[in-house]
């Protein structure tokens, strides 16, 4: 089996606090994780290794200090990890992103699973995993809570997927890609001999020029989109405390969800 | 420039999801402000009666296209069917609900179409003559003002519970038109092999009243006065990670960054401090309840009401008076 785990760095948002808000954490520079996710999506590949042998590379699209989020890809045991990383790729819409990486999975080769997750905490799109499979043109099973089965000679995969309403079962070809959801695994701490290794290894970086892209096909230019963050308005804290024993508080609170016409 | 607006209007066993007419309110405002005409667009196995609604609902026209493979919502066929008839329309804004399906569905057309897109919006404006959708991104630490520059379609979904429907006007018509499936059931490379639904539960994402559990209940045991508050209401169990964590009751009930987004009219927490992580799924709750023995927890910052008490005592007394008022 050959497996790519998709894996984005994201602003640590543990770090948040009184003095570090949502534009200082984003800033370059900032603390870094590998999107809280994406924790799913390196378990679910690890494991399907360890199950049915092959090889897992994990691809980072990001800029230079995303090869953080590799490190701990390789020390949770990954075989090989690619940093897609060029200057003129800052500021790509998730579409854009998506083809960029297209562009890496083709240079990587032939595969039988890609990996990702439901979303990256960052931009939250939901978008960029889908979009690839799409422009590969290769099944899509998303919301994974489950791989039931994987049968490499079948070339079949049997997946639960976690919507709102429903756990739907659903039977794909293999290659195929698939975003996966917290419920699936319990994603492994690196290993001290894992830590070391990574620490050791070199991870390669490709450019424009190494995936055949054109800089005009990358970045701001390229995309549909563009955005401006800034921080959410402040919530005055304007909280009505309810005094009184349970009763009383539960009959003043009673009336209060009646007037606001929520109850 | 007046520019057209079509809505996927998202169905499951000939039922709307709710999330699509809050997704046609939107439609209509953006239409309104672009000038544009309103089309609706059903897929399914029988949706005559959506696509009346539809039209009710303020569509000019409703695409439909019926056919077994489309009977559950599946991405490719969906997605192939929606790019084909965006092909055919002039550059458009495409609106659908940001649900599991609504997201997936049109990033995959996105993609095909090579169109701009703005998933999961809280609010759609015009800004001199541009469009300009505003969503939360880092789990709601940021507000993102999205813009589109291509010349091809813009294509936004709405997160749900923000736009409000208006009610249907029987006397509306409109133009109704079929339009053949895109793929055959075998060009299609996924096959639904069985679907479990959660029979007679609210839903957390749709409910519109949630009580949730956090590390405060102590233990499974402690979740029971938070169900019977749920229940007493008609609504939603929801859980801080903390109390999924612990293994006190199952991840599906996990509101957060790491679990659902939701918009209630009401959100009562139990036993929940208010991390940053927590508050990120819950806190455009129209009104906050804190329940906590702590008088000071950053919950209080986001919470319209507060009761500084112990949570098993005052639970038990809201249920009663909740019973007794509501006559349930
Ligand atoms: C990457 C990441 C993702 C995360 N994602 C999520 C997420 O999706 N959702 C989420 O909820 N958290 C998430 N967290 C965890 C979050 O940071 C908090 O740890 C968690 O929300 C705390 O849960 P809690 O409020 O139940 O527990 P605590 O913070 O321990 O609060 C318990 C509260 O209960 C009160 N209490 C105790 N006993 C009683 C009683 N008898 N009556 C009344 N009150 C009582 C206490 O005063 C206290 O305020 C995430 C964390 C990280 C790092
Ligand atoms: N820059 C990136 N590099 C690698 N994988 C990514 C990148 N962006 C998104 N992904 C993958 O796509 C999933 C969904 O991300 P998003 O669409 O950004 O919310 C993530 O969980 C990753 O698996």
């Amino acid at each position: 089996m050959n497996i790519i785990a998709l894996v984005k760095q994201t602003p640590d948002t543990a770090q948040l606090s009184a003095a570090m808000d949502g534009m200082r954490l984003s800033a370059e520079g900032g603390p870094r994780i590998v999107n809280p996710w994406d924790e799913y999506t390196l378990e679910t590949a690890i494991q399907t290794r360890e199950e049915h042998g092959g090889k897992v590379t994990a691809l980072c699209l990001g800029p230079p200090e995303a090869a953080d989020a590799l490190k701990t890809a390789l020390a949770m045991g990954v075989d090989e990890a690619i940093l897609v990383s060029d200057p003129v790729m800052a500021d790509s819409d998730c579409l854009t992103s998506a083809r960029i990486l297209v562009a890496a999975i083709r240079r990587i080769g032939a595969f039988d699973l890609i990996v990702g997750g439901r979303a990256a905490i960052d931009g939250n799109t939901a978008a960029t995993a889908v979009q690839i499979a799409a422009l590969l043109g290769v099944p899509l099973v998303s919301y994974v809570a489950d791989l039931k089965s994987l049968d490499p000679s079948a070339r079949t995969i049997t997946a639960v997927r976690l919507l709102e309403r429903a756990r739907e079962t659903v039977t794909s070809r293999l290659p195929a890609l698939i975003t996966v959801v917290k419920e699936i695994n319990e994603p492994r701490y690196p290993s001290l001999i894992g830590i070391r290794k990574a620490a050791r290894a070199s991870i390669p970086v490709w450019k424009c020029e190494d995936l055949g892209l054109d800089a005009s096909a990358v970045g701001a230019g390229a995309s549909k989109v563009a955005w401006q963050a800034e921080l959410p308005p402040i919530r005055e804290a304007n909280v009505e405390m309810i005094d009184g024993g349970p009763e009383d508080a539960a009959r003043i609170l009673v009336d209060r969800l009646i007037e606001e016409k929520v109850i | 420039m007046a520019s057209n607006v079509l809505v996927w209007i998202e169905q499951e066993d000939g039922q709307a999801d709710p999330i699509a007419w809050q997704a046609m309110a939107a439609a209509s405002k953006v239409a309104g402000d672009l000038d544009g005409s309103l089309t609706a667009v059903v897929f399914g196995d029988q949706v005559a009666d959506i696509a009346r609604q539809a039209i009710e609902a303020g569509a000019d026209r409703v695409y439909t296209t019926e056919d077994a493979s489309l009977v559950r919502y599946r991405v490719e066929p969906y997605a192939k069917l929606l790019a084909r008839i965006l092909e055919n329309e002039p550059p458009s804004v495409i609106l659908a609900g940001a649900s599991t399906a609504g997201l997936e569905l049109t990033a995959y057309v996105a993609a095909l179409t090579d169109a701009g897109l703005a998933p999961d919006c809280t609010d759609l404006h015009i800004e001199g003559d541009q469009l300009v959708a505003v969503r939360p991104a880092l789990v709601g630490n940021l507000v993102s003002r999205v813009k589109f520059t291509g010349t091809g379609h813009r294509i936004i979904t709405v997160r749900r519970n923000v736009f409000q429907p208006a009610y249907g006007d029987e006397s509306r018509t409109g133009e109704a038109v079929d339009i053949p499936a895109e793929q055959a059931e075998d060009e299609i490379p996924t096959r639904v092999e069985s679907v479990e639904t959660a029979d007679g539960k609210v839903s957390l994402t749709e409910a519109s009243i949630i009580v949730s559990g956090g590390r405060g209940v102590g233990g499974p045991e402690g979740f029971q006065p938070v169900r019977e508050l749920a229940d007493a209401l008609g609504g939603a169990l929801g859980a801080s990670r903390a109390a999924v964590d612990a293994g006190w009751i199952p991840y599906v009930h996990q509101v957060g960054q790491t679990g659902k987004t939701v918009q209630p009219d009401l959100y009562i927490a139990c036993g929940i401090s208010g991390a940053i992580q927590h508050l990120a799924g819950m806190k455009n709750a129209r009104v906050i309840v804190a329940i906590n023995k702590d008088a000071d927890v950053p919950l209080y910052k986001y919470a319209h009401y507060g009761i500084a008490g112990d949570l098993f005592s005052y639970l038990p007394a809201i249920v009663e008076e909740v019973r007794k008022r509501l006559g349930r």
